[in-house]
């Protein structure tokens, strides 16, 4: 992609951190030693995107470079190498849909299907209602939990199509779903019940999962 | 099968407390000083001989690269950098241990920094995961309120910080350098080596950098003995392993077993065997996306360790086992790896750059068939010309799998580009 296309045409005249931000970078800063402040340029462009809609633009790039003391092309070059900025707006819900082959094995064109049949979006763009980006993502190490699909900062694991438009379905509600597997695993123990270590799970965690998985299931 | 008595992740699935409190409840912080009290020299030795192999998918051994720091600090601190950028395709276990055994990871990291001399440990943690970047600050500002962590480490004298440091998407920045060069605050581009990190690392100082694995399992290692770990697995193929079971097999999961486990028993007795049973498997990625496949025959009595996958023409990697049933179209599944390669390539040397985007393109051709016969031996040929000619390992990876395909599933290959050919005659005829 060149670099004008991810960079958004329509630019806010400033930027500025809030006060709580300030403060942040302050402790951000000193995790590195002294003389090193260029090492907090990737958190800093997080606090940015964060506090701007999730997308960064580029008066924030000059304040960072002057923060830091890097030459702004030194910012922004950080900012394009890295797959999570977003130089441009991006919708309220950010779709990250795995499509690596494991996930892929596990049924991602399944999941896609559902996000293009309510959205009629193909990765890169935003849904009419202008609420929902897609953006296809290479392996989000959640494998086990394939597919994936990364809702801003959340995944949502173990989808199928079905799934996945529930899942849809209960954002533009605004009564998300549980993040995590749809399937009611509290990590990556296997689908049907854990095989190791039955004898050091405690009773109660026992009987909590197995509530979570049957009510999963019942769903 | 490996009892649960000699599992070091206890809490891995997440069912107890993940917090403090729970970890010391599972033998996490017990005595850390007196571990400490062992001397720098001594935990390496320890480790040394428990035989443990880094776990970030190159295999060296751990006790041997904390060896490689100098044994004095002069002007340049030491630093201790953990790899959490865990996103080879295939591998989730690092995420795992970071939100389900934080704990043991920061202890690992106090033990591991004190073995190397370093007074700071940096974590970079990928950045997609949010989530378990907030428990793992949680775990260590926890650490920090009850003394474990700061001036006095443990009780032991010896001061010892933890930072987190997100990554923003990049595979490349798995790679050590790489990572370096982020943390840096640059663009992940690996670096020429030599010099070697342990000489000149982060901020040009020594650094040593492992996986999270390889640094959670340290505090264990010298709790129970490096005897008891040796004991585990095979002859320098030693101790236990978290496995990540992907793909088509009836239970995906990941789970911690012996090194050496045969693969069907792994498979059959955790991830409820493959799908449709075991005659209806077609391969299985071993280690993560770098490596090569192997077909059915291979799989049936191969164990899962680094010499004897190494052996067969593949690797153990980052134990991230892909699993393909016969329903797989087995040139499309490594065509998509290929996209991911050309996708990750940091572009910075030419036969990855625009070797990643050639191969991924001549996989297409294949997937449909459109290629020729003798492109096959072209691609072959490329993928020997990528294989050791660029700066970092990135190359090597993009061309494995397709050796691998090749090798194994060249009949396929030819199949399909017949079958394009005998349309493309009845198209042409008509
Ligand atoms: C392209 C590439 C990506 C890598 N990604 C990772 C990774 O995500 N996590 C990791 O621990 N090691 C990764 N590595 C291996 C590291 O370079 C390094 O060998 C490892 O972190 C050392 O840790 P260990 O000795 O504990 O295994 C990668 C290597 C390459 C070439
Ligand atoms: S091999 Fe590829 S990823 Fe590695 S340095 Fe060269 S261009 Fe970058
Ligand atoms: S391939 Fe999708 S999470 Fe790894």
């Amino acid at each position: 992609m060149s670099i004008e296309s991810r960079i958004a045409s329509n630019q806010p005249k400033s930027f500025k951190f809030s006060k709580e931000n300030e403060a942040k970078i302050k402790r951000v800063i000193a995790k590195y030693p002294k003389g090193r402040q260029a090492s907090a340029v990737m958190p800093l462009l997080d606090l940015a995107q964060r506090q701007h809609d999730n997308w960064i633009p580029m008066k924030a790039i000059e304040l960072i470079a002057s923060k830091l003391e890097m030459a702004e092309i030194r910012v922004l070059e950080v900012a394009t190498f890295y797959t999570m900025f977003n130089l441009k707006p991006v919708g309220q819900f950010f779709l990250q849909a795995c499509t690596t082959t494991p996930c892929w094995l596990r049924g991602s064109d399944e999941m896609m299907r559902a996000i293009k049949d309510r959205y009629n979006i193909s990765s890169g763009e935003i849904s009419a209602c202008g609420r929902f980006s897609l953006l296809e993502v290479e392996c989000l190490g959640a494998c086990v939990n394939a597919p994936i699909l990364q809702v801003n900062d959340d995944f949502y694991e173990d989808l199928d199509y079905q799934t996945t438009i529930e899942l849809l379905e209960s954002l533009e509600s605004g009564a998300p779903l549980p993040v995590g597997s749809v399937l009611g695993r509290s990590g990556s123990e296997a689908t049907e019940g854990a095989t190791t270590l039955a004898s050091i799970k405690s009773k109660k965690a026992a009987a909590r999962a197995a509530k979570k998985r049957s009510s999963a299931n019942a769903k | 099968m490996l009892n649960d008595a000699d599992r070091i992740f206890t809490n891995i699935y997440g069912w107890g407390d993940t917090g403090l409190k729970g970890a010391k409840a599972r033998g996490d912080w017990d005595k850390t000083a007196k571990l400490l009290a062992l001397g720098h020299d001594e935990i390496v030795e320890r480790m040394k001989a428990s035989g443990l192999r880094g776990r970030g998918g190159a295999g060296f051994p751990t006790g041997l690269k904390w060896s490689f720091m100098p044994k004095e600090v002069k002007d340049r601190p030491h630093y201790l950098v953990v790899n959490a950028d865990e996103s080879e395709p295939g591998t989730c276990k690092d995420r795992d241990i970071i939100r389900h055994e934080p704990h043991k990871l920061l202890e690992g990291c106090v033990v591991a920094g004190f073995a190397m001399r370093a007074h700071v440990a940096y974590i970079y943690i990928r950045g997609e995961f949010v989530n378990e970047t907030r428990r793992l600050q949680a775990a260590i500002d926890e650490a920090y309120d009850a003394g474990l962590l700061g001036k006095n480490a443990v009780g032991s004298g010896w001061a010892f910080d933890i930072y987190l440091h997100r990554g923003a998407g990049a595979y490349i920045c798995g790679e050590e350098t790489a990572l370096l060069e982020s943390l840096e605050g640059r663009k992940g581009q690996p670096r020429l080596k030599p010099p070697f990190p342990a000489g000149v690392g982060l901020f040009g100082c020594p650094t040593t950098v492992n996986n999270v694995e390889s640094i959670a399992v340290a505090p264990t290692i010298l709790r129970r003995g490096a005897d008891w770990f040796a004991g585990l697995g095979k002859e320098n193929n030693t101790g236990t392993k978290l496995f990540c079971i992907s793909g088509h097999v009836n239970n995906p999961c990941n789970v911690e077993e012996e090194m050496g486990i045969p693969l069907r028993e792994l498979l059959e007795k955790h991830a409820g065997g493959v799908r449709g049973g075991w005659a209806n498997l077609l391969a299985v990625i071993p280690g993560g996306s770098s490596t090569p496949l192997m077909p059915i025959d291979v799989c049936a009595d191969i164990t899962m360790d680094f010499d004897a996958l190494r052996d067969a023409g593949t690797g153990l990697g980052t134990a991230g086992v892909i699993v393909m049933d016969k329903s797989t179209d087995v040139v499309q599944a490594i065509a998509r790896l290929s996209y991911f390669y050309k996708h990750e390539s940091c572009g910075q040397c030419t036969p990855c750059r625009e070797g990643t985007g050639w191969m991924w393109r001549m996989m297409e051709r294949l997937v449909s068939g459109e290629a020729e016969s003798h492109e096959i031996d072209t691609l072959e040929q490329v993928t020997r010309q990528i294989e050791g000619h660029t700066i970092c390992a990135l190359g090597d990876a993009a061309a494995w799998p397709i050796q691998g395909l090749i090798k194994h599933f060249r009949p396929e290959i030819e199949r399909r580009i017949a079958a394009r050919h005998s349309i493309d005659a009845v198209n042409a005829a008509e």
